[in-house]
């Protein structure tokens, strides 16, 4: 036993001295280990089937690399020929940011006033109808879509078409020269399988999942700041443009992201629709026939391919893969640090 | 029961007050019954009490006053509320005009955490759809920081976010905010329960400037805050089973010292509640 001489040695050194952290120690009983194990073996199981797929489509991507270089990323062309072709991405890839683009500017604005509807003006009986009625819309099959894009809302769709490019072809988009020569005056079929028509179509296919994450978010509007906006003698608007829309920014743009991610990747129903076309300038001109989609391209093409072709279109489907992730990533990353998001799951 | 019911003349001189009367209010949640015809006056340049146990229907009561009650889906409301000579459930008077005139602040601070400070105090103008501009912006902002007794703390932070307050300064910036929008009445739901004793003082003596030219309702659970800062009190009881309603008002002088009811006196004594 050893003694501490209180009257040579300071208190304060023997607290000093005794002073260890603790080592926290739980003791887990089965269930909870089992449950631990099960729930971690899940969560790394997702993302080595991630890292599998990113990995087997860059190990399947080489070939094509190295027969393309730098150039698949600048070059335009994408043709398959006996003697090999030229494969950029470049073109089919503005094409697919085209349609994804036109499909946001439809469906973002669409899914803000759906959700600001079903949230703060539609009556509690009407609210859960509308609900699942928005969801039932992400059951429609994508071919569903597509066939219907092209069977039946083209021919309505040309005429707006038409329209616009007759009226606002001085904003560059609507800008629409003829397929026979640019001196030649447009007509209807200068309208047909445009990106504007697959983004229409895509846009109808996002809007589910946009709206639902605003809904949830705006649902999630403090009370209390609502009532101080209230009591403020503030309008039903007012109480919207104050409190809802600033608290649901990060819904807004998470789930604008999160449709982006979808539409970018859009296949089926794209693939029915586009005439594909490598002309930038065609690309560019969003009422006229001819667009483009990687996802699109990949389907059309997959079969007939082989060799270099086939690795090709596997580099394509990569740049398709890692633009999805980054848009995807970027969303829970603006939903999880706004404050509305911070509760919400995406 | 003992009701004190006195009649006043209508304040008819300019800058004065108003009266806010509240006769035979009853309210409901569905079906269930939660105030039971309920009257009270509530005189210019005087701080009404509203002072009872938990669930007695007080703040059921006030959100009656400026028709915060009939946000809850379910909920109903009988009798007659006037602001001077106005019914502000029956005439054609719209209901955010009626908000705005009778402005409240809440027990927890709500100010609107994405805007600065200065945004905050003028964010009641711009929902009542009202324009402004630039020099008596500032104008009003500094008035109505320095009624609400905030001026001194946040006239360096104005572009500071309103979050970024401590809660007592939060809540001095929710009574700026209502004061704004030039209210007759403010009515206050437990202001100070979520404060610390400081803010409390501070809030109290804002209450006190305040009094000169607004009529003011509080609820409060502080029988101390209650003898401070009211010259009338209003004391409010629900039974076992039965609604809310008033036991006994007065000037709050008598009604702490020598009250009509005998729950009354245990009441402020702290004998139950």
């Amino acid at each position: 036993m050893q003694y501490i001489h209180v009257a040579s040695v300071p208190f304060l050194d023997v607290v000093e001295s005794s002073e260890q952290p603790i080592a926290f120690r739980t003791t887990r009983g089965r269930g909870d280990r089992v449950y631990r194990g099960f729930g971690y073996g899940a969560g790394w199981l997702t993302l080595a089937i991630m890292g599998l797929i990113g990995g087997f489509l860059f190990y399947q991507s080489l070939d094509a690399f190295r027969y393309e270089g730098f150039t698949f990323f600048t070059e335009t062309r994408w043709i398959t020929s006996v003697s090999g072709g030229r494969f950029g991405i470049a073109a089919v890839l503005l094409g697919t940011v085209v349609i994804a683009v036109v499909a946001l500017v439809l469906a973002v604005p669409t899914a803000i006033g759906t959700a600001l509807f079903i949230t703060e003006y539609a009556p509690k009986r009407i609210r859960a109808i509308l609900t699942s009625l928005v969801d039932l819309l992400a059951a429609v099959p994508s071919l569903i879509y597509g066939i219907w894009g092209a069977a039946v809302l083209e021919g309505q769709v040309v005429y707006v078409s038409r329209f616009l490019a007759d009226h606002f072809g001085w904003f560059p988009p609507f800008h629409t020269t003829s397929l026979a020569g640019s001196k030649v005056p447009t007509t209807l079929t200068d309208f047909t399988a445009s990106a504007f028509l697959a983004g229409i179509v895509v846009a109808l296919m996002i809007l589910p999942i946009c709206t639902a994450v605003m809904r949830e978010v705006f649902a999630q509007a403090p009370p209390g700041e609502k009532e101080g906006a209230l009591a403020l003698g503030g309008t039903r608007w007012g109480v919207i443009r104050d409190v809802v829309l600033p608290f649901g920014k990060g819904g807004i743009i998470g789930g604008a992201m999160l449709g982006l991610g979808r539409a970018l990747g859009e296949t089926v129903a794209v693939a029915l629709i586009i005439s594909r076309t490598t002309d930038v300038h065609n690309l560019l001109q969003i009422l006229k026939t001819g667009g483009n989609s990687i996802a699109a391209l990949i389907a059309r093409s997959w079969t007939e391919s082989q060799g270099i072709a086939s690795s090709a279109l596997m580099a394509a489907g990569l740049v398709l893969f890692t633009v999805t992730l980054i848009v995807n990533a970027g969303a829970s990353f603006v939903v999880s640090r706004s404050r509305s998001g911070a509760a919400t799951e995406i | 029961m003992t009701m004190v019911e006195e009649r006043v003349p209508a304040a008819a001189a300019p800058n004065v007050a108003s009266t806010l009367n509240a006769r035979e209010v009853s309210a409901w949640f569905g079906s269930h019954k939660v105030l039971d015809r309920v009257s009270l006056l509530m005189r210019p340049n005087e701080v009404t009490a509203l002072i009872g146990p938990s669930g007695c229907g007080k703040s059921t009561f006030l959100r009656a006053l400026n028709r915060m009650h009939e946000l809850v889906p379910g909920a109903s409301l009988a009798g007659t509320i006037s602001l001077d000579e106005v019914d502000i459930y029956r005439d054609a008077v719209s209901v955010t005009e009626i908000r705005r005139r009778i402005g409240m602040v809440f027990q927890k601070p709500n100010p609107f955490p994405a805007m600065t400070v200065s945004e905050n105090v003028i964010a009641g103008l711009k929902l009542c759809g009202l324009k402004i501009d630039r020099s008596t912006k500032d104008d009003l902002v500094a008035q109505c920081l320095r009624r609400a007794g905030l001026w001194n703390e946040v006239k360096n932070r104005l572009n500071d976010n309103g979050g970024a307050l401590s809660g007592g300064q939060q809540q001095r910036l929710c009574i700026a905010r209502s004061l704004a929008v030039r209210p007759d009445v403010l009515l206050m739901d437990e202001p100070c329960s979520a404060l610390d004793p400081t803010s409390t003082r501070r809030i109290e003596e804002t209450i006190a400037e305040l009094r000169e030219e607004i009529t003011i309702v509080i609820v409060t659970h502080n029988m101390q805050q209650a003898q401070r800062v009211s010259q009338r009190c209003a004391f409010f009881l629900a039974g076992e089973n039965a609604p809310g309603h008033i036991v006994e008002t007065g000037p709050t002088e008598a009604m702490f010292t020598n009250p009509q009811d005998q729950r009354t006196l245990d009441y402020v004594r702290g004998r139950f509640g």
